[in-house]
C-alpha cells in the first residue's frame, strides 16, 4: 500500500494555529491577552494589573506623606492635595482591593472545585476589560477632566464624594463625572464577575465536591459574590442619581430643592460597609487556605468558619450608618448601629480563635505564606479592636474623621487584606508559574514591609488622639503632630525597599526561581493535584473527591480523610 | 472502568441547571438596584418644595397594569405550546405577550409626555419629578430589554433557529419577564395608589 501513496513522507500536517499562540512576538503577546478567555490567564491579568494600579496609588500616598512632613509644608497645593487622596482612595479600593479579589477567584475557584474554566468565560473576559478601561477611565480624568470649562483636573471630592461636594455648583468641570462613570463601569464588571463566580461554584463542581467538602477558600468567595451582587448595586444606583442630578438638573441631593444630601451618604455606606467585608472575607480565604498547611493540620471547625462567613455577610449588611454617628441620627439609630457594628466582631473573633485553634498542636512551618498569615492575624486583631472601640458613639463622635480612623482602616486594608494577598501570592505563585519565589527576598520583603508599615500607621493613631483631621493638606507647628506625621512618612520610607524587594523578586523568580514541582508545599487542596503551570484545561481527567482534603486521600490511602468525615 | 459505569457515576452527581443559577443572581441583583430607587421614592414621598405633586397628575394606569399582568400569564401560555410542540399556537401567544408588552410602553410614553407637556413635570422640577421619572424609567427600561429579548425568541423561532433544546433558554426569559412584571406590582402600588396622597 505504501508504494503507490504520492503523498511525502516527510511532510508533516502542521498543527492548527491558535490565535496568538503563532509566535513570542510582542504583538502576539498582547493579541493572546485580549483574545484570551482562560480563567487563569484572566486571574493573572487581574492581579498584574491591580499590583499596576498599586504602585500608581502608591506613589500618591508616599507624596502624601512628604507634603504632610513638616507643618505648613508647601511641597504640593492644596487642590494636589485633594486629588491625590481622592484618586488613593479610589483606586486601592476599586483599582487594587477588586481586581486582586477577582484574579485569585478566577485562577483559584475553578482549580479547586475541579472543573476546567468558569462557567461564563466570555463574561470573565468581558468583566476583566471593563474593569480595566474602568481605571484608565478614572486616570484619564488627569487629562480629560478640564474639558471645555477648563475647572478642575482629577477628582478631587474624596473616595466616598459626599454631596454636596459633588453637586455641578462645587464641582465645575468634569473631574466628578469620570470619577462617576467610572466607578459605575467597575462594578458592572464585578457583577459580572461576581455572577460568574457564583455560577461556576453551584453548577461546575466535580463528582463528590458537595458544598460541605468545599475549600473554605471558595465557601468564602461564594458569600463574597453574595455581597457583590446585593451590595454594589446601591452604589450604581449612587451613580446613576448623581449623574442624572449633574446631567438633567435632577433634585436627588439638591438640598435648596427639597433633596437630601444624608441620603447619599445612606446609599454610599450601604454600599461601602458590606464593600469592607467584600474585600476581607477573601483575605480571610487565603487565611483559610495557608494557615492549615503550615500548621500541618486541618483547619479547626470548618462549618463554623461558614457560619461565621455568612454571619459577617449578614451583619454587615446592617452596620453601615456606624460610618455616620457624626452626621445626626435618632439615638434609637445610633444605638442600633453602634450594637449591630459591636455584634459583628463575635463571628470575626470566631474565625481568629479557629485560626489559633488550627495552629495550636500543629507543626508550624514559618515559610513565606505563614509568615505573612501570621502578621495578618495580629495586625487583624488590632484593626478589628480599634474597629469595635470606633463603634462606640460617643468615641466615634470624639474621633471621627481624624487620623484615627485613618490609621484603623489602613490597619484593615494594609495589615489584614494586602498581607494575606501576599501571603496568596507567595503560596500560589509555584503554582501558577513552576518557580518558587525567592526566601532570602521575601524575608527582606517581609520585615522591611512590616516595620514600615507599623511605623507608617501606628503613630496614627496617636495623632487621631490629638485631634489631627483626616484630609488636611497641612497643620500648624506646635500642636504636637510633628513627630507622629515625621515618623509616619519614615515608615513609608522603609516600605517602599520593601516593595521594590518584593517586585524584584516576581520577576527575578520567573526566571531564576527554583523548580517548583506540582505540590511544593505538600498541600491538601485539588489545585496542586495538577502540574505547575496547571495545562490550559486544568486536569486532564477531571477529579473526583471523596473528602475535604482530596490530596491527603491520595498520599494516605491507608488513613483517608473520609473515614471520618 | 467502564463506559456503562462512567455513564451510572455521570448521571447521579447533580448540579443545578447553570442558566437558572445565572438568572436568579441577575434577578436578585436587579432587585438590589430597584430597591435602592424606591427607597428613594419613599423617602422623597411630599418633600418636594414645588408643584406639581403626585395627587394632582397622576392617574392609575388600570389598562397598562392589566396589560403587563396579563402578559405574565400569556407568556406561560406560549410556554406550554412550546412544550407540547404546537409552534403555531406558542406563536400566537408569544406574540400576544410581546404585544402587551409594547401596549405598556407605549401607555408609559403616552403618560411621560402628557406629564411633560401637559403638567410641566419633568425630572429637574422637583423630588418628586427626579425619583418618579427615575423610578418608572428604570423598570421601563427593563419592560423594553424583555421586549427584545422576547423578540430574538420569536424571530429565531420563524426563522427555524429554536429547537426544543431551547426550551430552558425559552423558560428564563419567561423568568426575567415575570421579574419585570413583579417589579411593577411594587412601583404600581408605591407611586400610584400610595405616594398620590401626597
Amino acid at each position: 500500500m505504501a508504494s503507490d501513496t504520492i503523498v511525502d513522507p516527510d511532510f508533516k500536517v502542521p498543527a492548527p494555529e491558535r490565535v496568538g499562540e503563532e509566535g513570542k512576538t510582542w504583538s502576539h503577546v498582547i493579541q493572546n491577552l485580549v483574545f484570551t478567555v482562560d480563567h487563569k490567564k484572566l486571574g493573572l491579568m487581574y492581579i498584574g494589573a491591580g499590583l499596576l494600579f498599586f504602585v500608581v496609588a502608591g506613589i500618591m500616598a508616599t507624596l502624601i506623606r512628604i507634603q504632610l512632613f513638616f507643618p505648613r509644608s508647601t511641597f504640593l497645593d492644596p487642590d494636589v492635595f485633594n486629588r491625590f487622596f481622592t484618586m488613593h482612595g479610589t483606586a486601592m479600593v476599586f483599582l487594587v482591593g477588586m481586581p486582586m479579589i477577582f484574579g485569585f477567584a478566577n485562577y483559584l475557584i475553578p482549580i479547586m472545585i475541579g472543573t476546567r474554566d468558569m462557567a461564563y468565560p466570555r463574561l470573565n473576559a468581558f468583566g476583566f476589560w471593563v474593569f480595566f478601561f474602568s481605571g484608565l477611565l478614572l486616570y484619564f480624568s488627569y487629562f480629560g477632566a478640564p474639558g471645555l470649562y477648563n475647572a478642575g483636573s482629577a477628582p478631587d471630592v474624596g473616595w466616598f464624594a459626599y454631596s454636596p461636594l459633588t453637586a455641578k455648583a462645587f464641582s465645575r468641570g468634569h473631574s466628578t463625572d469620570y470619577w462617576t462613570l467610572s466607578i459605575l463601569l467597575g462594578g458592572i464588571g464585578s457583577l459580572a464577575t461576581s455572577i460568574n463566580i457564583l455560577v461556576t461554584t453551584f453548577c461546575l463542581r466535580c463528582k463528590g465536591m458537595t458544598l460541605g467538602r468545599m475549600p473554605l477558600f471558595v465557601w468564602l468567595f461564594v458569600v463574597v459574590a453574595f455581597l457583590v451582587i446585593i451590595a454594589l448595586p446601591p452604589l450604581s444606583a449612587c451613580q446613576i442619581m448623581l449623574t442624572l442630578d449633574r446631567y438633567l438638573g435632577a433634585k436627588f441631593f439638591d438640598t435648596q430643592a427639597g433633596g437630601d444630601a444624608v441620603l447619599w451618604q445612606h446609599f454610599f455606606w450601604i454600599f461601602g460597609h458590606p464593600e469592607v467585608y467584600i474585600l476581607i472575607l477573601p483575605g480571610f480565604a487565603i487565611a483559610n487556605e495557608i494557615i492549615p498547611v503550615f500548621s500541618r493540620k486541618p483547619i479547626f471547625g470548618y462549618p463554623i468558619m461558614v457560619a461565621a462567613t455568612v454571619m459577617i455577610a449578614f451583619i454587615s449588611l446592617g452596620v453601615w450608618a456606624h460610618h455616620m454617628f457624626t452626621v445626626g441620627m435618632t439615638s434609637l439609630g445610633n444605638t442600633f448601629f453602634a450594637i449591630s457594628t459591636m455584634v459583628i466582631a463575635v463571628p470575626t473573633g470566631i474565625k481568629i480563635f479557629n485560626w489559633l485553634g488550627t495552629m495550636w498542636g500543629g507543626k508550624l512551618h514559618f515559610d513565606l505564606p505563614m509568615v505573612f498569615c501570621l502578621a495578618f492575624l495580629f495586625q487583624f486583631l488590632i484593626a478589628g479592636l480599634t474597629g469595635v472601640m470606633l463603634s462606640v458613639v460617643p468615641f466615634d463622635w470624639q474621633l471621627s474623621d481624624s487620623y484615627f480612623v485613618v490609621a484603623h482602616f489602613h490597619y484593615v486594608l494594609i495589615g489584614a487584606l494586602l498581607y494575606t494577598f501576599f501571603a496568596g501570592i507567595y503560596y500560589w505563585y509555584p503554582k501558577a508559574f513552576g518557580r518558587m519565589l525567592n526566601r532570602k527576598l521575601g524575608f527582606w520583603h517581609f520585615w522591611l514591609f512590616t516595620i514600615g508599615f507599623h511605623l507608617t500607621f501606628f503613630p496614627q493613631h496617636i495623632s487621631g488622639f490629638l485631634g489631627m483631621p483626616r484630609r488636611i493638606f497641612t497643620y500648624e507647628a506646635g500642636r504636637g503632630w510633628e513627630i507622629w506625621n515625621q515618623l509616619s512618612t519614615i515608615g513609608v520610607i522603609i516600605q517602599i525597599p520593601g516593595i521594590l524587594f518584593f517586585v524584584y523578586n516576581l520577576i527575578y523568580s520567573y526566571f531564576k526561581g527554583e523548580e517548583a514541582g506540582d505540590d511544593p508545599w505538600d498541600a491538601w487542596t485539588l489545585e496542586w493535584a495538577t502540574t505547575s503551570p496547571p495545562p490550559e484545561y486544568n486536569f486532564e481527567k477531571i477529579p473526583e473527591v471523596r473528602s475535604r482534603r482530596p490530596l491527603w486521600d491520595l498520599k494516605h490511602p491507608d488513613d483517608p480523610d473520609w473515614k471520618f468525615e | 472502568m467502564s463506559s456503562a459505569e462512567l455513564t451510572n457515576t455521570a448521571s447521579d452527581w447533580k448540579l443545578p441547571s447553570q442558566r437558572k443559577v445565572g438568572m436568579i443572581c441577575l434577578i436578585l441583583t436587579e432587585s438590589s438596584l430597584f430597591t435602592i430607587f424606591v427607597v428613594a421614592y419613599v423617602w422623597y414621598m411630599g418633600k418636594s418644595l414645588n408643584g406639581p405633586f403626585p395627587k394632582e397628575v397622576l392617574h392609575v394606569p388600570w389598562l397598562a397594569s392589566i396589560a403587563l399582568f396579563g402578559s405574565s400569564f400569556t407568556v406561560t401560555i406560549a410556554e406550554k405550546f412550546l412544550h407540547k410542540g404546537n409552534r403555531a399556537l406558542f406563536h400566537v401567544w408569544w406574540l400576544i405577550t410581546i404585544a402587551l408588552g409594547a401596549y405598556f410602553v407605549y401607555f408609559t410614553g403616552a403618560e411621560w409626555y402628557h406629564l411633560i407637556y401637559k403638567e410641566n413635570l419633568t425630572i429637574s422640577t422637583n423630588v418628586f419629578g427626579s425619583t418618579f421619572y427615575s423610578l418608572v424609567g428604570l423598570h421601563a427600561s427593563h419592560v423594553i430589554v424583555g421586549l427584545i429579548l422576547l423578540s430574538i425568541v420569536v424571530i429565531s423561532s420563524f426563522r427555524g433557529k429554536l429547537d426544543p433544546g431551547h426550551s430552558e433558554h425559552v423558560e428564563m426569559i419567561a423568568w426575567y419577564w415575570h421579574f419585570v412584571d413583579a417589579i411593577w406590582v411594587v412601583v404600581l402600588t408605591l407611586v400610584y395608589f400610595i405616594s398620590v396622597n401626597y
